[in-house]
């Protein structure tokens, strides 16, 4: 067990703009040419994310180094879906890792996420609206989010950051379900809110 | 299609953080097949999750990682990659009065369900799912058809495919979604002129035969 290299990662600037706009274009030279180095740099870059979130949510070193592999293998895979009006390359990462506990914990026959994810490629046609509005999103978002009261937070890091079912979070925090409910539309309202303040 | 009942802002995220179990999680994705607004919506949620894998924690990799990766990769090359329009949904799955994600358990049309009758007027279909405690299946109610009112033992929600019904919220019309909490009363009535079909996913199956069995006092006169 080594600690990945981190020489190779292009930079440490704390601005996620300017690794959101370099991760867009390691994309895309996956995307376009099969780019082995940009996709090194981006295995290296979440990589160890991505393990660091399966193991959060319980699962052994083990498995989540092979959820890891499977994530990478489908960002290798499917570069030429990611579309930057849809989110930042993080928020791409995050749902394929999403879909690959989802699809490990239950082995359903069915692909919801996937079937949505074909209605939007077909039908949500990307403006340069959408895509201006969008790439100030990744910053509001944050923004938004270091903003939320304590309460609102914790609720939301320990569904998004530890994928901790909502049942669960209720017992660990001692509180009704319904409390965890109508913190998470709390956390949700302000994030629309912030967002609809910058149109 | 004008949609005017969408998903409740708690569902939009437990779907984002995959916290929906596969009954729930295939009615939300189809109202999300049929809703651009809350696809538009769901996006924002996903982005939270985007934020949190930035800031989580790195673990350490096994020394060969990428080297493995690489290899998956190379074996890969070698065989035939899949077309890339099947990331897409085609024209006819999007036409389709099922939606998407609805498609692999029911087929792609309403008129070939296997619909089982209940009572006089009032057909079931139960969808078979893996691994979920909550109950799915369709209804196709024929017009006119009133339900007695009803609260709820759990979290219900009932997507409309076609026709339309209305109760003390509003009126559903195909797309809409009512994604009701626990103890809302409502008494929804047909009032399409063709029967009304939807999908309806429940929480807690024994609690849902007590309401069926309230469902369908009424119809069968007891």
């Amino acid at each position: 067990m080594l600690k990945v290299l981190r020489m190779e990662k292009p930079t440490d600037d704390p601005k996620k703009k300017s690794d959101q706009a370099l991760f867009e274009a390691l994309v895309s030279d996956v995307a376009l040419s099969k780019d082995r180095k940009a996709f090194e740099t981006l295995f290296i870059n979440f990589g160890p994310r991505i393990k660091g979130m399966m193991l959060g949510s319980g699962a052994s070193d083990d498995l989540a180094e092979d959820l890891m592999q499977e994530v990478m293998l489908t960002v290798w895979r499917k570069a030429a879906l990611y579309a930057p009006e849809r989110g930042t390359v993080a928020t791409w990462i995050f749902t394929i890792a999403r879909n690959a506990r989802i699809d490990r914990l239950r082995r359903q026959p069915v692909q919801p996420y996937i079937d949505v994810e074909k209605v939007a490629i077909a039908c949500d046609a990307p403006s340069a609206e959408a895509r201006l509005i969008d790439s100030q999103n990744d910053e509001m978002v944050r923004t938004a989010l270091s903003l939320l009261p304590e309460e609102q937070k914790t609720v939301i890091e320990l569904a998004f950051l530890k994928f901790m079912p909502q049942s669960e979070i209720a017992a660990k925090l001692g509180l009704p379900i319904g409390t965890v409910k109508s913190r998470t539309r709390l956390a949700y309202k302000k994030l629309k809110e912030k967002l609809e303040d910058l149109k | 299609m004008s949609i005017h009942h969408h998903l409740d802002d708690a569902s939009l995220m437990r779907y984002a953080s995959g916290d929906l179990d596969p009954a729930f999680c295939v009615i939300v994705a189809s109202h999300l097949a049929m809703c651009e607004g809350c696809r538009k919506a769901v996006r924002l949620a996903e982005a939270v999750g985007g934020d949190c894998l930035d800031r989580t924690e790195e673990a350490s990799l096994s020394a060969d990682s990428f080297a493995r990766l690489s290899q998956m990769i190379d074996a890969e090359a070698g065989r035939q990659t899949p077309a890339p329009a099947a990331a897409k949904a085609s024209a006819a799955d999007i036409r389709s009065d099922v939606p998407l994600p609805l498609q692999s358990l029911i087929g792609n049309s309403l008129d070939d369900v296997n619909w089982q009758w209940v009572v006089p007027g009032v057909q079931r279909h139960r969808i078979e799912l893996a691994g979920t405690g909550s109950s799915l299946f369709m209804l196709k109610i024929g017009p006119g058809r009133k339900m007695p009112e009803h609260g709820h033992g759990g979290t219900e929600m009932t997507l409309v495919l076609s026709g339309s019904y209305r109760d003390a919220i509003g009126r559903f019309g195909p797309g809409d979604i009512a994604d009701l909490d626990e103890h809302v009363e409502h008494q929804p009535a047909v009032d399409s002129d063709d029967p009304c079909i939807c999908l309806v996913a429940t929480e807690e199956p024994t609690r849902f035969k007590g309401f069926v069995s309230r469902l369908m006092q009424p119809l069968v006169g007891i």
